[in-house]
């Protein structure tokens, strides 16, 4: 088996009597693509926020390529390793395209203007928006958006990505030209963790699909063992639903 | 009645001049102020709980009690307690900016919690510090955004600032006493400090509109 790259040991979230998280444990090896699924409400979000420390876990532990997350100690150093790529993409509107991928690089890599235009300028000629360099957010499309926040995430060289519903927020014609990146970053090897309600995708690119409710993995495998043959009640109930 | 048109127009230069120490008294106090406020802004909604619970009680204190007794403490109650005069200027400074700096700092906490709760997770998710985000993605937005209130604070200001005419400090409304003193022309000196008043607001007024149009069109 290859390097783990995130492992995740009963991870507990909760927000004051609301349990979200149960004891989750979930190992991402390098290179893999894991895609989280389950219904609304079930925690699988919250589990990826978790491993960015976006959300402070209440229990458990979580490893980032060798080193363990312990709070504000470390998670500066650790979220540089870890992009992530959000539901609502969160550009930043007072930035054009270019600065906003130059930003992170500069500011928390240290690294000269020049390099990071120039890695800029690779990642948006990667996501097909070279053109836009000098766009604000706000003159873009929405696919257009998150294709630049996945340019933003990767300028940072991340060793894995994670995605927290990237296309929930798409209008329906839009949400292939931001998987179709998603599609080449996989099968360039990226380490992802993806959070989506794409079940076309999951099957396609994902190595694993993990099924998360009621804040624990009910049932994970590969995706044709688990939209082919889910075992339990709860997998089979929700496929049903959405396929 | 008669009214002394003369008279208003003479002391125009006098009032003037007063006029000019009411500006300085508010840029200085509001330059202060905008120092203090964006610290204890950014206070208010600091995770550290002692330092959160200064800053609300500053807030609270500043914003419960009058300006006019807040001079009067700095002015006639602080000597007492540092056993020496304070000199009326710094005391009007001292005063008008600790008010400001409440008012101000409920203006930046408003600016910054308006902002989109995503900006701070994805500059946090980038490897950026909580300050580093703070200052090159937060404060940038908020900015714009509370441009139009400090607008409003500087003209009160502006107009508050007349009440450290007590501690004897001569800006426009001393001077405009004490020419009514010199000449019993009520009317037409308050009418002419009125309109002095008047002519610099607008102007603030008119100034804070075109920064907002600046800061809109990127």
């Amino acid at each position: 088996m290859s390097k783990e790259m995130i492992k995740i040991t009963d991870l507990k979230k909760s927000f004051g009597e609301l349990h979200v998280l149960n004891g989750v444990n979930l190992t991402i090896a390098e290179k893999e693509v894991v895609v989280i699924i389950g219904p609304s409400g079930s925690g699988k979000s919250t589990l990826l926020r978790c491993i960015n420390y976006l959300e402070e876990p209440t229990g458990g532990s979580i490893v980032i390529d060798g080193i363990p997350l312990n709070g504000e100690a470390n998670i500066n150093e650790v979220r540089k390793e870890v992009g992530m790529v959000f539901q609502r993409f969160n550009l930043f509107p007072h930035m054009n395209v270019m600065e906003n991928l130059m930003l992170a690089p500069m500011k928390v890599r240290g690294i000269k203007k020049e390099e990071a235009e120039a890695t800029a300028t690779k990642y948006l000629q990667k996501v097909g928006l070279l053109d836009k360099a000098h766009s604000y957010p706000d003159q873009l499309s929405g696919g257009q958006q998150q294709r630049v926040a996945i340019a933003r995430a990767l300028c940072m060289k991340p060793k894995a990505l994670l995605f927290d519903e990237p296309t929930s927020a798409l209008d329906p014609e839009m949400v292939n030209e931001v998987l179709d990146v998603m599609k080449e970053l996989a099968n360039e090897g990226m380490t992802m963790a993806v959070v989506t309600h794409e079940m076309g995708f999951a099957r396609e690119v994902g190595d694993r699909v993990v099924f998360v409710d009621g804040g624990i993995i009910q049932e994970e495998g590969t995706p044709e063992e688990l939209f082919g043959h889910p075992k339990t009640e709860r997998c089979k109930s929700f496929l049903s639903k959405i396929l | 009645m008669d009214l002394n048109i003369d008279l208003m127009v003479n002391s125009l230069p006098l009032l003037i001049a007063g006029a000019g120490i009411t500006v300085e008294i508010t840029a200085m106090s509001v330059f202060l102020g905008l120092i203090i406020g964006c610290m204890v802004g950014i206070a208010r909604l600091c995770n550290i709980k002692p330092i959160r619970y200064i800053a609300n009680v500053y807030v609270d204190f500043i914003r419960g009690t009058p300006l006019l007794v807040q001079i009067f403490l700095v002015y006639f109650a602080l000597p007492g307690i540092i056993g020496s005069r304070v000199d009326p200027f710094v005391a009007a400074i001292s005063a008008c900016s600790i008010n400001s700096g409440a008012y101000i700092a409920e203006i930046f906490r408003a600016g910054i919690q308006s902002i989109d709760k995503g900006q701070m997770e994805a500059g946090r998710s980038l490897g950026m510090t909580w300050a580093q985000t703070m200052r090159y993605i937060i404060m940038p937005q908020a900015f714009k955004r509370i441009i139009p209130p400090l607008g409003n604070e500087f003209i009160a200001m502006l107009k508050d600032s007349s009440l450290v005419s007590v501690i004897g400090f001569e800006e426009l409304t001393r001077r405009g006493q004490l020419i009514i003193a010199r000449t019993y022309a009520s009317f037409e000196i308050w009418m002419a400090v009125a309109l002095v008043y008047l002519v610099m607001t607008f102007a603030v007024a008119r100034f804070t509109g075109y920064l907002e149009r600046r800061f809109d069109t990127k």
